[in-house]
C-alpha cells in the first residue's frame, strides 16, 4: 500500500473521528477544537474544504452521516454531553461558485448528564433513527418521524445498560429473518463486572428492545465495536476492539414458538488478534465485509482478511513513521498532494513495487539475463 | 500442502511525532488515515494531515484498463460454453479460450514495454497450465508443447541469428556458434542444420554432422505412435553415442559439443547455463534428448532435479519457480495459491481459476471448495474493480457469474456507485432493474428524488419519485407544486404532469395535481362545460386537500360567468354547503357562499 494523497486537515487540535459519506465523495471531520470540518472530492480527486463550523463545547469524539435517502445530513457527539443534528443548506448561487457550503443546527439532543462517547444512524430501513451513548451507560435512541422536518426527534427509547457505554453498532442487515439488533461496549475497565457486550434485539410485541446477549468472555474494557456487512449470512459477524482485536460469530438459535423472549444465540468465537500488543481503539469493517481494519495503542492500523477457508490473517500494517511531511505541518494551505513514497511506474501496475517499502524487491520475471536474484517480500493477495 | 507464512508488508505513513495513535476510515478503494489519541491527554498545538493510503495495485492504468476489459469479454463467452456438450468437444474450446486470454496479453505486453517482465512471467506460467492442464498433453505431444513454450520464451536467439546472417561473414560471426547451440539446446535442428551449412562449406567434418542432424529431425507425434517413435529414437541415440564414442568429431571442438548436447550428456548441457539462462529450459532440453516420450506423471521428478542441478548453493528458488515446479507437480491448486501471493493482483488467478474451473480440474482435486474457491477470487477480482469510475460496469458480469454471493456483493456494492449524473443514475439504475433488485431500484431514484428536491427541482424530485413507487414522497412534492401554484398562479414543469399517465394514480395528492391541472386546461381551451364536470368531481372526491378548497372555490368563480356550466354550478354550491360546515376558515366560505348565492 502507498499513501496516494496527504491533506492538511488544518483542524486547531486532535482529529478524533473522521468519516466518509455513503458514496465516498464527501467526508467528514471532528476534532477537539470543538468543530467539524466537510470535505468535498472533486473530479480529479482532490478534497476541498466546503464547511468548517463550531458544533460543541467541548470536544467532538464522533461524527456521522445518514443515509443520502435523507439527505445531506450530519450527526455529531460531544464531551459537552450533546449530540446534535446538521443539515445542508443549498445556498446562494455566490457561495456555490466559491465551494462553499453550510450546514444549520437542526437539533440538540441533551438528555445526557455525560460525555456522549459515540453517535450512529441506524439502517435506512428503520427510519431515520439516530442512536446515542454515553458515560453514564445510557443508550438514547430518537426518531424523526418527518424527514422534511429535522428540527423535530423525539426519544423513542432509554436503554440503562448499567455499565460506562463507549460505542455502539447497529446490525445492518435488512432482513426480516431477524429483527433489529445493536451491540453496545463498555469502557468500564472493573474486571468483575462481567461481559463488557451487550447485544439488544427490537421486540415487536413489547415495541421495546430487550438484551438478547452478554458476551461474558469479553471482560476487559471495550473501545470500539462494529456489525459486518451481512452478505446474506444466516449468523451476525461482530468485531470488537478490546485489549485486543476479536472477532464473533453469532449463530441466532431456533426459537421455540411459544416464546417471547430475545432470540438465543450461539456464540463463538472466530478470531482473536494482540498483535498490537497493547489497547485496541477502533475496529471497522469494509464495505463488502472482506477486510477489517484496526487500530491500537502501538501507533499502527493493521489489516486484516479471511481466505475462502475462513482462516484469518494480518494483510498488511500501517505504521507511523515519525517523521513530518515535509511543507505541510502548520500551513493553512487547501491542498499537498503528495504521491506517497512510491514512484508511480506503470511497472508497479501488477507488481505493486513501492520504494517505501521495507525491504529489497527482485522484479517476478524470467531472469533475462541474471540467474539469481534476491528472495521477495511481497504484499500477499491473501486468497 | 502447508500455509506458506509471508508476512505482512508495513506501509509507513507520515507522522508529526511518535506515540500517537491512528485513526481510519474505509472508503471506496482506499482507507483515510489521520493522527490521533483515544485516551485523554494534553492539549495538542494543531492536528496532523489525513493521509488518502490505496492499494498498490494500479487498476488505473490505461494498459491494464485493455487487459481488464478485453479479458471480461472472454469471461462472459467462457460462461456461456454450454454444459451439456460432450467434453470432447469441449476440450478444443477451452484451449481456445486460454489462447485468447493469451494473445490479450501480450498484446498488453506489446503496448506496455515496462510492464512486460510482470507479463511476460503471467504468459510463461499461463501457457504451462495451458499445455498441462487445459490441453492435458499425452506423452509424446507433451515434449512438443513443453518446446513450444519454452521457444516462446526466450526470443532472444532469432535477434542473435539476425545479426549473424546479416553479418559478412557468418560462420565467423562471435556469435555464431553460440547461435548454432541454442538451436540445437531448442531442439531448432532444421534452423540448425541451416546454419551449419555456412560452416559446412568450410570444413569437411561438419558435413557429417550435418547429415547426422539430418537422421534426427524425427519427431513424437504425427503419425506413427509412440512406440514407433521410441524404437526410432533409441536407435538413433545410440548412433550419436558411437559418433561421440568414436571420435569422429574431435577435430572439431564445436561439433564435438552438439554431439554432447544431442546425446543428452548433463555436464555438457550444464556447461551452457547462459544459452539456457533458465532451469526450465534446461529440463526441456534434457527431456528432447534424455527422454522424449515422457509421460506427465513423469514430469516433476525431472523438474525438481533439474531445478537442483541448475541453480548452484547459493542461490534460492525465486516465488517463479515454486509457481513452475509446482505446475510440473500438477498441484493446480498450490499453482493458485503461489501466484496469489507473489501478484497482488487478482486479475490472473481469477481467470485462470475459472477456465480452470471450467475444464472441472478443480473439483477433481480432493478438495470440496473447488467452486467456492473460483467464486472467492472472482468477487475479490470484481470487487477491486467496483471501485473504478468506468471499470465497475465490468465488474456487473463477474458477480452474475458467481451463484453464491455474486447478487448480494452486487447488491451492496451498486448503492455506493456515485451518481454524480443522471445518466450515470439511469446506467446504474438498469442494471439493478434488469435484475429485479427492486430495493436498490426504490434507493437510488429515493436518493436522486431527494437531491433534486433540495435543489428545488420539483419536476426532476417528482419524477424520481414516482419512478421510485414512493407514494409518501410524490404526495410531499405535489403539495410542493400546489403551493408554488398559490403563491405565483403558474404551474412549473407542466410537460411532466400534463403527462404523468398512470402514473398519477401513485398517490393522491399526486392524481389531484394531475387533475387541477388538467382543468386549467380545460378552461383555458374554453371547454367550461368539461371544465366545471371535472372541478366538480374533484371536490366530490375528497381527494382535494383542504387547504386547496379556497383556491377551489376561487376558480369557480368565473365560472358563474359561463351560462351553461349553471347547472353544474349549482350542484357545486350546494357541495360546498355540505363541506362548509366542517371547514375552519368558515367566516370565508359563508362570505364565498353568498357571493354565489347571489348568482342563482
Amino acid at each position: 500500500m502507498f499513501v496516494a494523497r496527504s491533506i492538511a486537515a488544518d483542524h486547531k487540535d486532535l482529529i478524533h473521528d473522521v468519516s466518509y459519506d455513503f458514496h465516498g465523495r464527501r467526508m467528514a471531520t471532528c476534532s477537539s477544537d470543538q468543530s467539524v470540518k466537510v470535505w468535498d472530492k472533486s473530479e480529479n480527486g482532490e478534497w476541498h474544504c466546503t464547511a468548517s463550523w463550531k458544533t460543541h463545547s467541548g470536544s467532538v469524539w464522533r461524527v456521522t452521516w445518514a443515509h443520502p435517502e435523507f439527505g445531506q445530513v450530519l450527526a455529531s457527539c460531544s464531551f459537552d454531553r450533546t449530540a446534535a443534528v446538521w443539515e445542508e443548506i443549498v445556498g446562494e448561487s455566490n457561495d456555490k461558485q466559491r465551494g462553499l457550503s453550510h450546514w444549520i443546527k437542526r437539533t440538540t439532543l441533551v438528555d445526557s448528564r455525560t460525555s456522549v462517547t459515540d453517535v450512529k444512524f441506524a439502517p435506512k430501513h428503520m427510519g431515520l433513527m439516530l442512536t446515542t451513548c454515553s458515560a453514564d451507560g445510557v443508550v438514547r435512541i430518537y426518531e424523526a418521524p418527518d424527514v422534511m422536518n429535522l428540527s423535530q426527534w423525539s426519544l423513542q427509547h432509554e436503554i440503562s445498560c448499567k455499565l460506562s457505554c463507549s460505542c455502539i453498532s447497529w446490525n445492518p442487515s435488512s432482513s426480516r429473518a431477524h429483527p433489529a439488533m445493536f451491540a453496545v461496549g463498555s469502557d468500564d475497565s472493573n474486571v468483575t463486572y462481567g461481559g463488557k457486550v451487550q447485544i439488544y434485539e427490537y421486540n415487536e410485541n413489547t415495541r421495546k428492545y430487550a438484551k438478547a446477549e452478554t458476551l461474558m468472555t469479553v471482560t476487559d474494557a471495550v473501545h470500539d465495536i462494529a456489525f459486518a456487512p451481512n452478505l446474506g449470512r444466516s449468523f451476525h459477524v461482530l468485531a470488537i476492539a478490546t485489549k485486543d482485536v476479536r472477532i464473533f460469530k453469532l449463530v441466532p438459535m431456533r426459537k421455540e414458538s411459544t416464546s417471547t423472549g430475545p432470540t438465543k444465540f450461539e456464540v463463538q468465537i472466530v478470531a482473536q488478534f494482540d498483535n498490537h500488543n497493547s489497547q485496541v481503539w477502533r475496529v471497522s469493517w469494509n464495505i463488502t465485509s472482506t477486510l477489517l481494519a484496526s487500530s491500537g495503542d502501538d501507533g499502527c492500523v493493521r489489516l486484516w482478511k479471511a481466505n475462502y477457508m475462513d482462516n484469518w490473517k494480518c494483510t498488511g500494517i500501517l505504521k507511523g513513521d515519525g517523521s513530518p511531511l515535509t511543507g505541510s505541518s502548520g500551513q493553512p494551505t487547501a491542498m499537498s498532494t503528495v504521491v506517497g513514497s512510491s514512484v508511480q511506474t506503470s511497472q508497479n501496475a501488477l507488481n505493486g513495487m513501492s520504494a517505501g517499502r521495507i525491504g529489497k524487491r527482485a522484479p517476478f520475471a524470467p531472469p533475462l539475463r541474471q540467474l539469481t536474484s534476491p528472495k521477495i517480500n511481497q504484499h500477499p493477495a491473501y486468497y | 500442502m502447508e500455509e506458506v507464512d509471508v508476512e505482512p508488508a508495513v506501509t509507513n505513513i507520515p507522522a508529526a511525532s511518535s506515540g500517537t495513535h491512528l485513526g481510519f476510515a474505509w472508503g471506496p478503494g482506499d482507507i483515510l488515515v489521520y493522527e490521533t489519541l483515544y485516551k485523554a491527554s494534553g492539549k495538542c498545538t494543531g492536528s496532523g494531515d489525513i493521509h488518502e493510503v490505496r492499494k498498490d495495485e494500479d487498476i488505473y492504468s490505461p494498459i491494464l484498463r485493455k487487459l481488464f476489459n478485453e479479458s471480461h469479454h472472454i469471461f462472459v463467452g467462457l460462461q456461456t460454453i454450454r454444459e451439456d456438450l460432450p467434453s470432447k468437444n469441449k476440450k478444443p474450446q477451452f484451449v481456445s479460450i486460454s489462447k485468447n486470454y493469451r494473445s490479450v496479453i501480450r498484446a498488453c505486453m506489446e503496448e506496455l514495454q515496462q510492464v512486460v517482465s510482470i507479463l511476460l512471467a503471467i504468459e510463461l506460467i499461463w501457457n504451462l497450465c495451458e499445455v498441462l492442464f487445459i490441453d492435458a498433453a499425452p506423452a509424446g505431444s507433451l515434449l512438443l508443447h513443453l518446446l513450444d513454450w519454452v521457444r516462446l520464451h526466450k526470443a532472444d536467439v532469432d535477434e542473435k541469428a539476425r545479426e549473424v546472417l546479416q553479418s559478412e561473414s557468418p560462420a565467423e560471426h562471435r556469435d555464431y556458434w553460440d547461435v548454432v547451440v541454442s538451436y540445437v539446446l531448442q531442439g531448432r535442428l532444421e534452423e540448425a542444420r541451416q546454419m551449419l551449412v555456412k560452416q559446412a562449406t568450410l570444413q569437411p567434418a561438419a558435413r557429417k554432422m550435418y547429415k547426422q542432424m539430418d537422421t534426427l529431425n524425427i519427431s513424437p507425434g504425427g503419425t506413427q505412435t509412440l512406440t514407433e517413435f521410441d524404437v526410432k529414437w533409441r536407435h538413433w541415440h545410440e548412433e550419436v553415442d558411437r559418433c561421440l564414442q568414436d571420435n569422429s568429431f574431435a577435430s572439431n571442438k564445436h561439433l564435438e559439443l552438439i554431439c554432447k548436447i544431442l546425446v543428452g550428456d548433463e555436464d555438457t548441457l550444464l556447461e551452457h547455463k547462459d544459452l539456457l539462462s533458465t532451469w526450465y529450459h534446461f529440463l526441456v532440453t534434457r527431456l528432447l534428448f534424455c527422454h522424449p516420450t515422457v509421460k506427465p506423471t513423469e514430469l516433476h521428478y525431472y523438474a525438481q532435479s533439474c531445478l537442483t542441478m541448475f541453480l548452484d548453493s547459493r542461490s534460492v528458488p525465486e516465488p517463479l519457480d515454486s509457481i513452475l515446479l509446482a505446475a510440473f507437480e500438477f498441484d493446480i491448486h498450490q499453482v493458485i495459491k503461489d501466484c496469489s501471493i507473489a501478484l497482488n493482483n487478482w486479475w490472473f488467478v481469477a481467470h485462470l481459476t475459472d477456465l480452470l474451473d471450467h475444464c472441472k480440474l478443480l473439483q477433481s482435486h480432493n478438495l470440496h471448495f473447488g467452486s467456492n474457491l473460483r467464486e472467492f477470487l472472482l468477487l475479490e477480482y470484481a470487487s477491486g474493480l467496483f471501485t473504478h469510475h468506468s471499470l465497475w460496469q465490468l465488474a456487473v458480469d463477474y458477480f452474475d457469474h458467481c451463484p453464491e454471493f455474486g447478487r448480494v456483493y452486487l447488491e451492496l456494492q451498486i448503492e455506493r456507485v456515485p451518481l454524480d449524473t443522471e445518466r450515470k443514475a439511469l446506467k446504474v439504475l438498469r442494471i439493478c432493474e434488469q435484475r429485479q433488485m427492486s430495493e436498490q431500484v426504490r434507493s437510488i431514484c429515493k436518493i436522486m428524488a431527494m437531491r433534486a428536491l433540495r435543489n428545488n427541482r420539483l419536476g426532476s424530485a417528482l419524477s424520481w419519485s414516482i419512478r421510485a413507487k414512493d407514494a409518501a414522497f410524490a404526495t410531499l412534492i405535489s403539495e410542493r407544486f400546489l403551493q408554488d401554484y398559490c403563491a405565483r398562479g403558474t404551474f412549473s414543469d407542466l410537460d411532466l404532469i400534463d403527462n404523468l399517465g398512470p402514473a398519477m394514480l401513485l398517490s393522491d395528492r399526486l392524481t389531484f395535481l394531475g387533475k387541477y391541472r388538467e382543468f386549467h386546461k380545460l378552461y383555458g381551451e374554453k371547454r367550461f362545460r368539461e371544465a366545471s364536470k371535472l372541478l366538480l368531481s374533484l371536490m366530490t372526491a375528497k381527494i382535494a386537500p383542504r387547504s386547496f378548497w379556497m383556491t377551489l372555490l376561487t376558480d369557480a368563480l368565473p365560472l358563474l360567468e359561463q351560462k351553461e356550466v349553471s347547472h353544474h354550478i349549482q350542484l357545486i354550491y350546494s357541495r360546498l354547503n355540505c363541506l362548509c360546515v366542517s371547514i375552519s376558515h368558515l367566516d370565508n366560505v359563508v362570505h364565498c357562499s353568498l357571493h354565489f348565492s347571489a348568482y342563482l
